[in-house]
């Protein structure tokens, strides 16, 4: 049977490892080969870089790191962050990325989605969507997305900082039909929060699209990790400082979710 | 040496970075003239069958790498450079392939998930290729199509996903894999290990 995944996230600035409370302060928590191999060890399913400096300058300080981690560290690892073109994935995955996540490029222009998944294959193009919840009577932008449901999701750019006006269940069904292999879903609400994930959002997304879904943000326990396979029918979980600081190894993860009936790789 | 080809199709770095690992010398090459000259040979690859097939003929290496396993070399595909040894396949149409290996690859029906993405198990028959691998043990998998052989007497490992497709294939000095054992940590070295052993003997 298929495991459900569990992803440690390394946030990589000027070749550091920090991890974002809801996108702003920073902590340093480490070299991020180190650390790759530290969890690859552990059992980690995958692994993310994402690239917060995403400057034009220091781009190849990142393929430095990615190329040294691919030396080192036989699990699959993603690389997100400042994707902008089809060049940028070239020379990602040449370094030894395995995928690489697109966000705000895929929203301004969409059809990197498909041009990327014709060059490289559907398996390596992940679409990462930030989505925070649009709250009715704060809402003075319109989603165009059929009115079955109750709830919806505004896709966020620029880390987190632009509003686009696009809805993220629409938006991850679009991202599926131009060849995107797997969404990177994060809840703007939820992230660096530690109260859960949003399981309606993941719900709603993984049940929209046939392929699969992580879902980031919000992980403060292992209970945690549970609702977002199980409720929100997530294909893996995403989580950075849990893991980071500690609180919890990959093992303890994955032993709790097989003793909740998940099937996990031990 | 083992010749790891280089034809596009992927990331290479990892397949011979983890050969080496495992104590191998390797060259990642498009040059015909080094896969004749190889000890062994590994395929490996992602993306597209039709792409994959064009650019192996547009490097003219198509047939070193048919002379090579006639030769008896070793040879390992991995993922795509395991669809590549068959007949044909259905993605875009129909393409053909390598033909070393008679069968079909075909795409998943959409009752499940494509890609096929993740870590899963291999129910084996045990051949030297998986020694001292332990049944049903898990590896890392990343495709939409899978190979359909039409002799079953070459499967070597299966995997469950919708259905059993087949996940690993052997015949003669050819062995192949769906999934990637340069990205499944430890057991998947240990796979790289077996094949660079057999590769001496």
């Amino acid at each position: 049977m298929l495991a459900k995944r569990i992803i440690p996230c390394l946030d990589v600035k000027d070749g550091r490892v920090v991890k974002g409370i809801n996108f702003i302060n920073l902590k340093d928590a480490g070299d991020p080969v180190e650390t790759a191999s530290t969890y690859s060890k552990e059992g980690a399913d995958e692994l993310v870089y994402l690239d917060i400096t995403a400057s034009v300058e220091k781009r190849s300080a990142m393929l430095e790191i990615v190329a040294k981690t691919a030396e080192k560290v036989f699990i699959p690892l993603t690389v997100g962050g400042g994707i902008r073109n089809l060049e940028d994935i070239r020379l990602l995955l040449k370094s030894g990325a395995d995928k690489v996540s697109i966000n705000t490029a895929a929203i301004e222009n969409p059809n990197l989605i498909k041009e990327s998944a014709e060059e490289f294959g559907s398996q390596c193009i992940v679409v990462a969507i930030d989505a925070k919840k649009m709250i009715s009577q704060l809402n003075t932008r319109k989603l165009t997305h059929p009115q079955t449901r109750t709830s919806s999701w505004e896709v966020y750019t620029y880390g987190g900082r632009k509003p686009t006006g696009v809805d993220a269940v629409e938006w991850a069904k679009q991202a599926e039909k131009l060849g995107a292999g797997e969404i990177l879903l994060t809840s703007m609400d939820k992230d660096g929060t530690k109260d859960g994930y949003d399981l309606q959002l993941t719900r709603a997304i993984s049940e929209a699209v046939n392929i699969p879904v992580i879902a980031s943000g919000g992980a403060g326990n292992l209970a945690h990790l549970e609702e977002a396979l199980t409720k929100g029918k997530a294909d893996a979980v995403l989580a950075a400082s849990i893991f980071h600081y500690g609180e919890f190894s990959i093992q303890d993860a994955k032993k709790y979710l097989r003793d909740k009936g998940i099937i996990v790789r031990i | 040496m083992i010749a790891v080809i280089d034809y596009g199709m992927g990331n290479l770095r990892s397949v011979s970075k983890a050969l080496e690992s495992v104590g191998a010398e390797t060259k990642v090459t498009n040059s015909p003239e080094d896969i004749k000259s190889a000890e062994a040979i590994v395929l490996p690859g992602v993306g597209a069958f039709c792409r994959g097939m064009e650019n192996l003929e547009q490097l003219g290496l198509s047939p070193a790498i048919l002379e090579s396993i006639k030769n008896n070399k070793p040879f390992l595909g991995i993922c795509l450079g395991l669809q590549l040894l068959f007949t044909e396949s259905e993605e875009h149409g129909v393409s053909k392939g390598l033909g070393i290996l008679k069968g079909s690859v075909k795409k998943f029906a959409p009752n499940v998930k494509i890609p096929h993405m993740g870590w899963n198990q291999i129910k084996l028959n045990t051949t030297d290729l998986f020694d001292g691998i332990p049944d049903n043990s898990y590896f890392y998998f990343d495709h939409s199509y899978y190979v359909e052989p039409k002799d079953k007497n070459t499967v070597i490992a299966v995997t469950q996903y919708g259905k059993d497709f087949v996940s690993a294939v052997n015949k003669d000095n050819i062995w192949g894999v769906q999934f990637h054992p340069e990205k499944s940590s430890d057991l998947g070295l240990k796979i790289l290990k077996n094949f660079v052993e057999l590769t001496r003997s």
